[in-house]
């Protein structure tokens, strides 16, 4: 995910990519951003390879569309599998297209742990995604933890939204970490469930209430779907955050319907955190964040990719002759300190 | 922290990048148990796969190929339609201008694979590939490109 | 052991009391054998031993629950049908075929249509480009139907159409083309594929969500059972199942939860089970692992007799009686070393054989490569000949019957569908008919398969399952297999055909009567197979209808399972 500063570029790293391409300069991110700009998918589809792909140039995507983010809207979709997130999605994707919203849709599977591949299959359920007045949609694996793929994440919504995009829907499987992660990060989280998927206790440990925007009972033609929102009130009446109650949409995405509803809920709680008191808070929490998920990614590859000199550090802790406190203090000191990297062979014209 | 001697940038040398692949079948066909077992090959050899799965259109694999910037289409023919779908998706895609290769996976008599190899199709993959063959002419297509 | 007093020669004698469950059956069955006529033939082997009827222990074949069987005398009285699928190119060119086979004897007629026919697509829809004519006949009209069966006598041939997702409306075309023809409905005799369950499980050949689509079914079931007497308006189908990866038990479980989903609507839907479940037929697939494919078929008779008589209160045998068409597996064919399929081929036969199938059809060797020849479809249907006039496997009913290993395979599969069932009854609490559409909406059935598809993929790979010519003795592949080319101006003549057949008919007509359609498609109560049989008679085409219908219906798109 990360990429390490380098003084310039190695032998390893001019030869092709084994598994890839060879990447580019970040010089050519900047004539890729501006066709991305001009609405070239080809564009923006590689620069969301960049993004995914860490390093530098990820680096130097993140800086060029930091400017020009901020105007979008960004919803978190998630949910246990098989609620039927995808064509909620699309569903949702639609309405807001239709209402005039330039949407990307951004779905994020898990890799294999064991392999680092992955089945990326939510395009099956996007039928708009088809489509070439669609909504932009980009499938992302995530590759390694969560702190990296929270941060590859959020670049990629970042570009999106300077990409132009309006409405940003990211949708993630389940409510582990990662979704959570991502959730705090949206500014409207959705949450989907079914019918038959259990009480309010369960919802409760799960975290939802702590998590959620909007609840949606999906699949709502089926028997329980009441009894699913009925569930999610009470549960909400125990007590939920100030301000805002999450409203509980019922849906059936199969065919569209509570569609309107679900997004009406979107721009309500869009027009509730311009409204409140606390979006300035909100937003300095926002920025916070992300300034702690890159700091994190320096720290990480400290550790993880250490250098020699690491290295020797690390042997000095082991042999007892420093205190690990110390040395981390030692390499605190260093994070501040990374070179700018060169740019790698500039003659490598991006295929795009 | 890294001096001349680069050694984060080695490192992420090693760290090799996923080849991403988007896997459709064209045409009206249903029969999507090759596609789906090659698509389970090819997680399990590392790859990222990009499931379209039945029904897809030469218009919509490339919509998928832009914005998922894939680097391998796999398509999946199984109704002796391969001499006609198969050269139209590698027209579509050099339209663009790019060069994405094709690779093709189903039954393709053998007097049929010189047409298809001079219509562009980077390589055709029979029923029996063995999972490595398969991800190694996935790869094979994928550092074509780069 | 054999029968005692054994009217036919072989039989020993009776250790019972006259009175025990045993004579009781015994008597029984040899009143049933009695009163089945034979057809000719010596029963006995090839060095003149006489042979009895059947061996064993009761139940006998012809007894609950059919384990055995489904009749007393089974291939001594009649053997299995040689059935042949054809079809290709134009209707009149499948027209010519239906002749040569009929003037060969044939009474049976076979049809495939092409994958836009398939999927309720005019041959003028964009998605049908490539594909006109190519894997079957393409029927977009009346007209093309009416081709189809030109000069054929419909009320004396049985005509097998496979066709699922728009099956009511190729039915209304045959229905149609008989009533121009002379030929009345209740007169038209044969069978319409119309299982539109296996199609969301595996072969993906669906229009409409499955709701819709059932209705569609249990409609055309209720049709037939009021009209068309002759007419068998479902083939519940494993082989589908199967082709897609699935192993003998899941083929087993999910054909036969199928089978009970369409009894269990048809009911709801207000029919008496006695009135339509002896029309209900069964396709299933004969693999190469010889024992399990037997233990599947004794397992499914036995299965689908107890549940129609103790969950759904069938009480005529003929509704407890499952009957079968088997095809062998095309998915074991090999590209490499083709001819070696003929020696699959023939022992997947023998399995249906053993396994009691009432009609077969064998694969051509060549089919891993291309549609077959002439050349391949003959050797096919000579291998079933060899079967059942040399081998001596159609002299004893059962012949398998009381091994101890085929006994404890057949409750081994039965054991395997069990579990399947109480996981679909508990999905629909209590409802097999809503297991399934929940098993379809959730990813379940296409899960499962594709599980077993890739475990089997990998064995291969990993060398643990041999499969000859392909990991294992691969050599003496001369690659050199003539296979079948379609021409390919058959598209452009069909689509002059379309084009000429929407010029002739009364516009107004056909908008008026897809309106009505439309609407009652809209009223869940009212049986749609008049409606659309008014929709054929004004020439409407098949993507027409389906269109009326869809706007309605909706579409489907399948769970992201993969």
């Amino acid at each position: 995910m990360t990429a390490g500063p380098a003084a310039g570029p190695t032998p390893e790293r001019a030869a092709p990519h084994p598994d890839g391409e060879p990447p580019t300069a970040p010089g050519d991110v900047t004539a890729l951003f501006e066709r991305a700009r001009g609405g070239d998918r080809r564009a923006l589809g590689r620069l969301l390879t960049y993004t995914e792909r860490g390093g530098p140039l990820a680096d130097a995507v993140a800086v060029a569309a930091w400017p020009l983010a901020g105007a979008a809207h960004v919803v978190g979709m998630t949910g246990a599998p098989g609620v039927g997130k995808s064509t909620l999605t699309d569903r949702l994707a639609q309405v807001a297209a239709d209402d005039g919203w330039r949407v990307a849709i951004l779905a994020v599977d898990p890799s294999s742990p064991l392999t680092g591949g992955a089945i990326l299959g939510d395009r099956v359920r996007m039928g708009s995604a088809a489509t070439p007045g669609g909504p932009f949609v980009r499938s992302m694996a995530s590759r390694g933890q969560s702190g990296g793929l929270a941060l590859a994440a959020l670049s990629a919504v970042r570009l999106l939204d300077a990409a132009g995009h309006d409405l940003i829907i990211v949708e993630t499987v389940g409510i582990g970490q990662v979704e959570v992660d991502i959730a705090r990060t949206a500014d409207t989280t959705i949450v989907a469930v079914s019918p038959g998927w259990g009480d309010a206790v369960q919802a409760n440990k799960a975290g939802l209430l702590e998590m959620a925007d909007i609840f949606v009972v999906n699949k709502a033609d089926r028997a329980g779907a009441t009894d699913a929102r009925r569930d999610l009130e009470y549960m909400l009446d125990l007590g939920h955050r100030a301000g805002w109650r999450p409203p509980v949409a019922l849906t059936v995405a199969t065919t569209g319907e509570g569609a309107d509803e679900l997004f009406k809920h979107v721009q309500d709680h869009r027009q509730h955190l311009r409204t409140s008191s606390a979006e300035a808070e909100r937003r300095a929490r926002h920025v916070a964040e992300e300034v702690r998920r890159h700091l994190h990614r320096w720290v990480d590859q400290l550790v993880e990719q250490p250098t020699r000199q690491t290295e020797a550090l690390f042997a000095e802790v082991a042999q007892g002759d420093l205190a690990p406190s110390a040395a981390a203090q030692r390499l605190a000191g260093e994070v501040g300190q990374v070179p700018e990297r060169d740019a790698p062979g500039a003659d490598d014209e991006p295929e795009v | 922290m890294s001096g001349p001697d680069g050694d984060a940038a080695g490192a992420e040398t090693e760290r090799r990048q996923p080849v991403r692949v988007v896997l459709a079948k064209l045409g009206l066909d249903g029969h999507d148990r090759g596609l789906k077992v090659v698509a389970r090959m090819l997680r399990d050899a590392g790859l990222e796969v990009i499931y379209l799965g039945l029904r897809q259109t030469t218009e919509s694999i490339l919509l998928a190929v832009e914005q998922e910037d894939a680097d391998v289409i796999g398509l999946s023919i199984h109704n002796g339609g391969h001499l006609t779908l198969a050269p139209r998706m590698v027209e579509a895609v050099r339209a663009t201008g790019t060069d994405v290769p094709v690779v093709v996976g189903g039954i393709v008599p053998d007097v049929d694979l010189e047409r298809l190899a001079e219509a562009g199709v980077f390589a055709v993959l029979g029923p029996g590939a063995s999972a490595a063959e398969v991800a190694r002419t996935v790869r094979a297509a994928a550092a074509r490109r780069a | 052991m054999s029968l005692p007093d054994n009217p036919f020669p072989g039989g020993a004698e009776s250790h019972d009391d006259e009175d025990s469950p045993r004579a009781r059956a015994e008597a029984q069955w040899r009143a049933a054998f009695e009163a089945a006529p034979l057809r000719d033939g010596t029963f006995e082997t090839m060095s003149g031993i006489p042979l009895a009827a059947v061996h064993g222990d009761p139940p006998y074949p012809g007894q609950f629950p059919y384990t055995r069987g489904i009749y007393p005398s089974m291939y001594r009285s009649r053997l299995w049908t040689m059935r042949l699928f054809a079809g290709m190119g134009t209707a009149a060119d499948t027209n010519q075929r239906f002749k040569r086979l009929l003037e060969a004897g044939g009474t049976g007629l076979s049809t495939a249509f092409d994958m836009p026919t398939l999927m309720g697509r005019d041959s003028d829809h964009p998605w049908a480009v490539g594909e006109v004519g190519r894997a079957g006949v393409a029927v977009d009209t009346i007209a093309d139907m009416e081709d189809l069966f030109a000069g054929i006598d419909l009320g004396g041939v049985s005509t097998s159409m496979t066709i699922n997702g728009p099956a009511n409306i190729l039915m209304a075309m045959y229905i149609v083309t008989g009533e121009r023809g002379g030929t009345e409905r209740a007169r038209l005799s044969g069978t319409i594929q119309n299982d539109i369950l296996k199609e969301y499980q595996a072969q993906k050949e669906y229009i409409f969500p499955p709701r819709p689509s059932v209705r569609l079914v249990t409609d055309l079931i209720g049709f037939t059972t009021a009209e068309m007497p002759r007419w068998h308006p479902v083939s519940i189908s494993g082989y589908h199942i199967r082709e897609a990866g699935s192993t003998a038990a899941q083929e087993l479980a999910f054909t036969l939860a199928n089978g009970f989903a369409y009894v269990e609507a048809a009911m709801a839907a207000g029919l008496d089970v006695d009135d339509f479940a002896g029309r209900l037929s069964f396709f299933f697939n004969s693999h190469i692992d010889f024992f399990e494919e037997i233990g599947k078929y004794r397992a499914a008779r036995r299965i689908w007799a107890r549940w129609m008589r103790e969950r759904y209160g069938a009480r005529q045998e003929r509704s407890l009686q499952l009957r079968f068409h088997t095809q062998t597996a095309g998915v074991s064919l090999t590209a490499q070393q083709p001819e070696v399929n003929i020696a699959r081929v023939a022992t997947q036969a023998l399995a249906a054989v053993l396994g009691g199938t009432q009609s077969l059809h064998t694969d051509s060797y060549d089919e891993a490569l291309a549609l077959p020849t002439e050349r391949a479809a003959r050797i096919a249907l000579r291998t079933q000949q060899v079967i059942a006039h040399e081998t001596g496997a159609t002299n004893v009913a059962d012949p398998l019957g009381g091994s101890a290993y085929v006994e404890w395979m057949t409750d081994e599969m039965e054991r395997r569908a069990t579990e399947v069932f109480d996981h679909l009854d508990k999905l629909g609490e209590g409802s097999i008919l809503e297991g399934v559409y929940e098993g379809i909406a959730n990813g379940y059935f296409v899960g499962e398969i594709a599980d077993s598809a890739y475990r089997f993929e990998r064995e291969v790979n990993a060398g643990q399952r041999i499969i000859v010519g392909v990991n294992a003795h691969t050599t003496g592949d001369d690659g050199e297999t003539p296979t079948l080319y379609i021409a390919d101006d058959v598209e452009d003549q069909q689509l002059a055909r379309l084009a000429e057949a929407k010029q002739r008919r009364d516009g107004g007509a056909v908008v008026a009567a897809l309106e009505r359609l439309a609407a009652d498609a809209a009223d869940p109560t009212v049986n749609l197979m008049e409606p659309i049989i008014d929709c054929v008679r004004v020439e409407a085409t098949e993507g027409e209808i389906v269109n009326a219908l869809e706007g309605v219906f909706g579409t489907y798109t399948e769970p992201a399972v993969v």
